[in-house]
């Protein structure tokens, strides 16, 4: 009764990707490796990524907020605030604890504090660029 | 938390450059070439700045 599967599996597979590769919809990997830095590339069974990618994006949003850095937030009217709100949100969940949590809320006088900013929004871009790492692999846009 | 600057500079760097090495590399010994490239960058490249910022102040 059960055929057994062949390539393609998933929207987009061209079947590049290794053969050790568990088939993952490349889209769930995206919207994983957002929510949680390093949760796309363990969806793929890659782990060592996935814990080095961890460490790195939440030491530095773990830093940053511990240097008092300022957590953005929408609506703010600044362009500047935008683009810092856009860079915070691609660290997913954690933005959003944050921002539950009332991190980040206070004003930034010293300069450490404003390096702790840096921090946070670079911690999302990174966030985005491991997110999309792990939808190229499940893809097969990237090979391994 | 307080952290001098050069701190700073080398804890974003190591980061930023696992991040960079991983996500833009297939193999990992390429990785950890990359990796050790764009740290070696990030670190030299603040520290040049510096020393231009130092050089050009009035």
């Amino acid at each position: 009764m059960a055929a057994k599967l062949e390539y393609p599996l998933v929207p987009g597979d061209k079947g590049l990707a290794s053969a050790s590769t568990p088939r993952i919809s490349p889209s769930l990997t995206l919207l994983a490796g957002w929510l949680i830095p390093g949760a796309g590339h363990l969806l793929l069974g890659k782990w060592i990524r996935a814990l080095l990618l961890m460490i790195s994006i939440l030491g530095m949003f773990a830093i940053g907020i511990a240097l008092q850095g300022k957590v953005y937030t929408p609506n703010t009217g600044e362009p500047l605030d935008m683009l810092g709100f856009a860079g915070d949100l691609g660290s997913g969940l954690l933005y959003l604890i944050a921002r539950v949590l009332g991190w980040g809320q206070a004003p930034v006088l010293i300069a450490i504090a404003d390096y702790g900013t840096k921090f946070i929004v670079v911690a999302g871009l990174l966030n985005v660029v491991a997110a999309v790492d792990a939808h190229s692999l499940a893809s097969g846009r990237k090979q391994s | 938390m307080t952290i001098s600057h050069f701190g700073a500079v080398l804890l974003f760097s190591l980061f930023t450059s696992v991040v960079f090495g991983v996500t833009q590399r297939s193999e990992p010994r390429m990785m950890i070439r990359f990796g050790a490239l764009c740290f070696v960058l990030f670190v030299s490249g603040t520290i040049a700045a510096s020393w231009v910022m130092w050089l050009i102040k009035p």
